[in-house]
């Protein structure tokens, strides 16, 4: 039986750009762990190979060596259809520009993967609703992407990455476009789905935004140079006089 | 920040005493800075000998006194609440003076001393978001009540969500400056101008950048 959860693991990834003596290696040996329920973080400064974690990650480019599974299949042993297939069905990309298509309501929107994958009209509406809903987002189901804000239209998009059976959310720059208010409300959103198991990978620059995940992972030169621990208990914080 | 104003800041919204204001102190700012009693009383105390605070009547049967601000304590309180806090004086910050330190001294690993203090500051920033996150859940949850879910007016949980604030701004411009030292060190290092070796201790007059980074760190 096919293993659904979005346990997602990457193993001394190394993807380099180019050859010869121009080669570049974007990732450098990264190894890295998403439980699903865990929200981790990737920050590091320009060309530091976070987008390239994050499209190695999602199956949108492959490593040169290493391996990335998810759940019980392993990403570098498909094929271009098969690597697709796994995309639609099991794991949803947020980028800082919404990418919704204008022409269709924030249900429509949502319900689109589901209908590109096979899935039949009315059922994949039914399932977006019910994304929207969980998500409290009912109210602009019938929203065009031009009557809602930009928080409107990345919550949407967070809800299209997410409906159906998919429970690996990676997310880049997702608060890029709006103001600090806005962005975290993105985030509380993201935080939430992963809090009810859903994995997420959110790559941004902000430390702020940053927070919101349960590990912070930092990269510079394709290699993986801090990462944070587990939580202090939030009594010790108090009482070291800290806060 | 002074307690001494704190508490003025209190008896300006009534008559009380020291136990009182101290609970009251710790609630209003969410519990960040700990009173204890003997502060308070000392606190008062001065304010009393200054003319800025009186006894607003005798001790009641379990020996509390009442005090009251007088029309200077208001005054000055007045002042306090209108002039922006002083921040030319600027505190010494023991990280800034560490990392200073770190680029001449010989032996260190700059670069060490500014990643481990980033994966602390992130770490600190995060759980402090966390308690935002559950100060704001429970903001939502006692929604149009004067009172949340703990007895507590909603005013107090107003207050503990923007001392967190507070805290969350002042962990990420932490977090911000030790991307910008690490960043200004490659740059040095870049341009050819290593840093002293590791070796045995030497006088060393410190750099121009040293004390650019030092200052950039004050800003």
């Amino acid at each position: 039986m096919t293993d659904t959860t979005a346990h997602v693991v990457l193993r001394d990834v190394v993807r380099v750009h180019g050859d010869g003596p121009t080669a570049v290696r974007a990732l450098d040996g990264v190894s890295l762990e998403i439980h699903p329920g865990e929200l981790v973080a990737v920050m590091g400064p320009s060309g530091s190979g976070k987008s390239t974690l994050l499209n190695v990650a999602g199956g949108l480019d492959r490593p040169t060596s290493g391996s990335v599974t998810i759940g019980d299949q392993d990403l570098t042993t498909l094929d271009a259809r098969a690597l697709a297939k796994l995309r639609r069905r099991r794991m949803g990309f947020v980028f800082q520009d919404y990418n919704l298509i204008p022409s269709l309501t924030a249900a429509e929107n949502v319900a689109l993967p589901l209908e590109l994958d096979g899935t039949r009209a009315r059922l994949a509406r039914r399932a977006a609703r019910h994304t929207l809903d969980l998500m409290g987002l009912m109210d602009l189901s019938d929203r065009y992407p031009d009557q809602m804000s930009g928080g409107q239209q990345q919550r949407v998009a967070i809800a299209r990455a997410l409906v159906g059976t998919r429970r690996f959310v990676l997310a880049d720059e997702p608060t890029g476009a709006l103001d600090s208010h806005t962005g975290e409300e993105v985030l509380r959103v993201l935080r939430e789905r992963c809090d009810d198991g859903v994995a997420g990978l959110l790559v941004t620059h902000e430390a702020r935004h940053a927070a919101w995940a349960d590990r912070v992972v930092f990269l510079r030169d394709g290699k993986v140079v801090d990462s944070t621990g587990g939580p202090d208990r939030a009594e010790d914080l108090l009482a070291s006089g800290t806060v | 920040m002074s307690v001494r104003l704190g508490l003025m800041a209190l008896l300006a919204e009534g008559d009380s005493y020291g136990a009182r204001l101290r609970a009251d102190f710790e609630a209003r700012t969410g519990g960040t800075w700990p009173l204890n009693v003997g502060q308070v009383y000392t606190t008062l105390d001065r304010l009393v000998r200054d003319g800025l605070v009186e006894q607003a009547g005798e001790a009641d049967d379990e020996g509390r006194i009442p005090y009251r601000l007088t029309d200077p304590g208001r005054a000055e309180l007045g002042v306090w609440w209108t002039t922006p806090v002083d921040r030319s004086s600027t505190p010494r910050d023991e990280l800034a003076i560490k990392l200073a330190l770190a680029v001449t001294a010989p032996g260190v690993d700059v670069r060490t001393v500014v990643q481990d203090q980033r994966t602390s500051t992130l770490r600190h920033l995060r759980d402090l978001t966390r308690l935002k996150r559950d100060a704001l859940a429970r903001a939502e949850g006692s929604g149009e009540r004067t009172t949340d879910g703990d007895g507590q007016p909603a005013e107090q949980g107003l207050a503990w969500l923007l001392v967190l604030e507070n805290l969350v701004f002042a962990a990420e411009a932490e977090a911000r400056w030790l991307d910008h030292v690490e960043s200004t060190l490659a740059r040095h290092v870049a341009l050819g101008r290593p840093r002293p070796p590791a070796g045995p201790p030497q006088r060393t007059t410190p750099t121009a950048d040293a004390a650019s980074a030092h200052l950039e760190g004050n800003r």
